[in-house]
């Protein structure tokens, strides 16, 4: 009996010890061995993540992953994404089980700080907005005291929502939804005067409504949402490599680097395009990748530009403009450090 | 060894060893879960809670604004969830018990019927009906500015039932208090009335003297001018119903699918526990000439109760925890609230440990309650 005892304190003690003992290679050298990134982003978002007719990942957020991949792999493809839901994405990234989280998350100060991760760059600066039914007559946001509101749960909207309407001293009905489709129909059919969600998100609910032109977005932007991709903390070399990663897509697009061009390019006299497409020195190396990352970035998914079209852009289903995600010399806020 | 074999030390001794080990498990995943979570630079303890919420919450029993504490934001979501859950339990088993009867009528219409309406919600996922009750309620009924006027201040729409309220202005604890002491006096004096009539056989005015009581003290409180009411009815805003009662169509949708699903579940409980008393006891209560009627509510139903106890403090249980489903249709129930905490202030470990330590120990307290009310009309050994 007693032995029995002994062997099943050792047998806890044992547990305890492996459990605590795990996690001690770097992000990139697991990256590398498994061969394969694997990348947290959003359950079907059109735009952003959301599976195509053949079951390939399409959207803003799966090219962020795929340019990391390239930037690792040489190759977009060799990435996995999961699907992660809005209340466990940070416990996802936290826990290991994805690599990096590239889903429409906005970079907060609670976020950074509390939560054992780090954002990278952002990659899309967005702000929440309120889209209402032009038969309500209303023309600016401080008008709905009083209305219901319908959004998501668990995000920082309500919140936002909730702060909105303190400094305009007014009350309203808060109606949250765990799921984006009752989300809308409540809207739809009347429930709530008013759907709040980040812009972009407000604009493919509206491209989804029967007549969209029965819906009108409101001028006021009643929060600052940048959204960025996450890393676990404390891994310096794999923060930089996501970072540059996105920093490359705009440094692409501010040098004229495109998709199609980037091989002419590559035998350019400029300076900065030599180093970015690995022609000179050797920044690949110090950031543990192939010297061609660059190259294989924009060979493989183009510049933010072109990113930005293929998924976001007036051509899209969302037909969203640039707005704020300009390059810094157009008057935007892009505005990746110099390559060098 | 000597003490080994004491089979009183013993059973004492494997006790102790089964606690230990179960103790020691836990506070190997307590030490291994915070060792982790430091490490990740991730912020752990309950701090948080004393911190401000600022979140609004759409239907609440007390006061609560976005400057309340996050404690008190868990709160409302527990006093909603506690809400809903009784109401859902209290309609449900009055619908299921007279189903449960009318699935038993020697009219073939009536006990089919009562079969199509068991079956039909007994087999559909709970979720799915939620679903079905929402968005019948908000497609059906037309939006809040165009709301029906069922009378004059009721106001029927898809933002739910507005109507007129009475709002205590003072003398509210008052009140209850005086309700608490009447129903104490009542049930006492019923209590002495009944045991009279045994001893005497006679028929007494007891319940008189019950009711009298019951409505006394009430009254006195009011009489004294202690309580001021006001009457708050809802009006036309800009954009809804402002003032009044608020019954909120997800407040609706979920007690409805709660309740229904509880009758169909009671419903059968019920018809098993009338089924296991024997055939003999109705022979016996019609040979005494004891109407239909009376011989379920006299004879058969208490013998009935003993068998149907134990199973409905389970699907009590499972009402209460389904309420959780909330989440689904926008209900502000405890895991709704404690979700968008969680998101705010990423302690998940922490804010899981508290909604799964308020749903153990209000099951456990609901167990409890029924093992007492079980063994009240447990077959006393005589």
């Amino acid at each position: 009996m007693k032995r029995k005892f002994l062997a099943l304190c050792a047998a806890t003690a044992a547990l305890m010890v492996g459990a605590t003992a795990a996690q001690s290679a770097t992000t990139l050298e697991t990256v590398k061995a498994r061969g394969k990134l694997i990348c947290g982003v959003s359950l079907s978002t059109p735009g952003f993540a959301a599976a195509d007719d053949k079951g390939r990942m399409q959207g803003f957020d799966a090219d962020i992953c795929r340019s990391i991949a390239a930037a690792v792999f040489g190759d977009p493809e060799k990435v996995d994404f999961v699907l992660t839901n809005i209340n466990t994405r940070f416990q996802a990234l936290q826990s290991g089980e994805i690599d990096v989280l590239s889903r429409q998350t906005t970079a907060t100060f609670s976020r950074e700080t509390s939560l054992g991760i780090d954002f990278g760059p952002t990659v899309f600066y967005d702000g929440q907005g309120l889209l209402v039914p032009k038969s309500l007559g209303v023309a600016s946001a401080k008008e709905l005291t009083d209305a219901a509101i319908c959004t998501l749960p668990g995000t920082t909207t309500s919140q936002n929502l909730t702060d909105f309407f303190r400094t305009v001293g007014g009350k309203f009905e808060l109606v949250v939804f765990e799921s984006p489709d009752e989300n809308r129909a409540a809207f739809y059919s009347g429930r709530c005067e008013a759907i709040s969600s980040d812009r972009s998100d407000l604009a493919s609910i509206r491209a989804v409504a029967n007549n969209p032109d029965d819906y009108v977005l409101l001028p006021e932007t009643i929060s600052k949402e940048p959204l960025a991709p996450a890393v676990r903390q404390n891994d310096s070399n794999w923060r930089d490599i996501v970072s540059w990663s996105v920093y490359m897509l705009m440094a692409a697009e501010e040098k004229g680097i495109t998709q199609a061009n980037v091989d002419e390019m590559a035998k350019s006299e400029d300076p900065e395009i030599q180093r970015m497409l690995g022609g000179a020195d050797e920044l690949g190396k110090m950031l543990g990748l192939d010297n061609k990352w660059g190259y294989n970035i924009v060979k493989s998914v183009g510049n933010y530009a072109e990113v930005f079209d293929r998924n976001l852009g007036e051509k899209t289903k969302l037909g969203m403009t640039r707005g704020p995600n300009t390059q810094w010399n157009a008057g935007g806020l892009l505005y990746a450090p110099p390559v060098r | 060894m000597l003490f080994l074999n004491d089979t009183r030390f013993r059973a004492v001794f494997y006790q102790f060893i089964a606690i230990s080990l179960v103790l020691l498990a836990a506070w190997a995943m307590y030490a291994t879960a915070s060792a982790n979570l430091a490490k990740q630079d991730i912020a752990t303890g309950f701090d948080f809670l004393s911190r401000q919420a600022g979140i609004a919450i759409s239907e609440s029993s007390i006061a609560y604004g976005p400057t309340d504490t996050v404690a008190r934001a868990i709160l409302v979501g527990l006093i909603n969830t506690i809400k809903v859950s009784f109401l859902a339990a209290l309609f449900g088993t009055i619908i299921g018990v007279l189903v449960g009867i009318g699935r038993m009528s020697t009219n073939p219409l009536l006990s089919r019927l009562m079969l199509a309406y068991v079956e039909v919600l007994r087999n559909v996922p709970l979720l799915l009906y939620l679903f079905l009750w929402y968005f019948l309620i908000i497609l059906v009924f037309p939006p809040v500015r165009q709301a029906i006027q069922l009378f004059p201040g009721f106001f029927l729409s898809n933002s739910g039932l507005a109507m007129p309220a009475l709002e205590w202005q003072s003398g509210f604890c008052l009140t209850l208090a005086a309700l608490v002491l009447g129903i104490a006096a009542a049930l006492v004096v019923r209590a002495v009335s009944q045991r009279r009539r045994i001893q005497s056989g006679k028929a007494n005015a007891g319940w008189i003297a019950a009711l009298v009581l019951l409505v006394l003290p009430v009254l006195a409180v009011w009489a004294s001018g202690a309580v001021s009411l006001s009457w708050s009815a809802p009006e036309a805003g800009r954009f809804r119903l402002t003032g009044g009662l608020q019954i909120r169509p997800e407040f609706v949708a979920l007690l409805v699918g709660l309740m229904l699903n509880l009758s169909a579940s009671v419903a059968e409980i019920v018809r098993a526990g009338i089924q296991a008393v024997s055939k003999g006891q109705w022979e016996a209560a019609q040979a005494l000439g004891l109407p239909r009627s009376r011989t379920l509510r006299l004879v058969v139903l208490p013998q009935a109760l003993r068998v149907i106890i134990p199973p409905l403090t389970n699907t009590y249980l499972t009402v209460f925890k389904n309420s959780s489903l909330a989440i689904a249709i926008g209900y502000p129930d405890l895991v709704m609230v404690s979700n968008t905490i969680m998101n705010q202030t990423g302690q998940a470990m922490e804010t899981i440990t508290i909604f799964m330590g308020i749903y153990l120990g209000l099951s456990v307290a609901i167990s409890l309650f029924m093992n007492w009310y079980n063994a009240r009309v447990a077959l006393k050994a005589r």
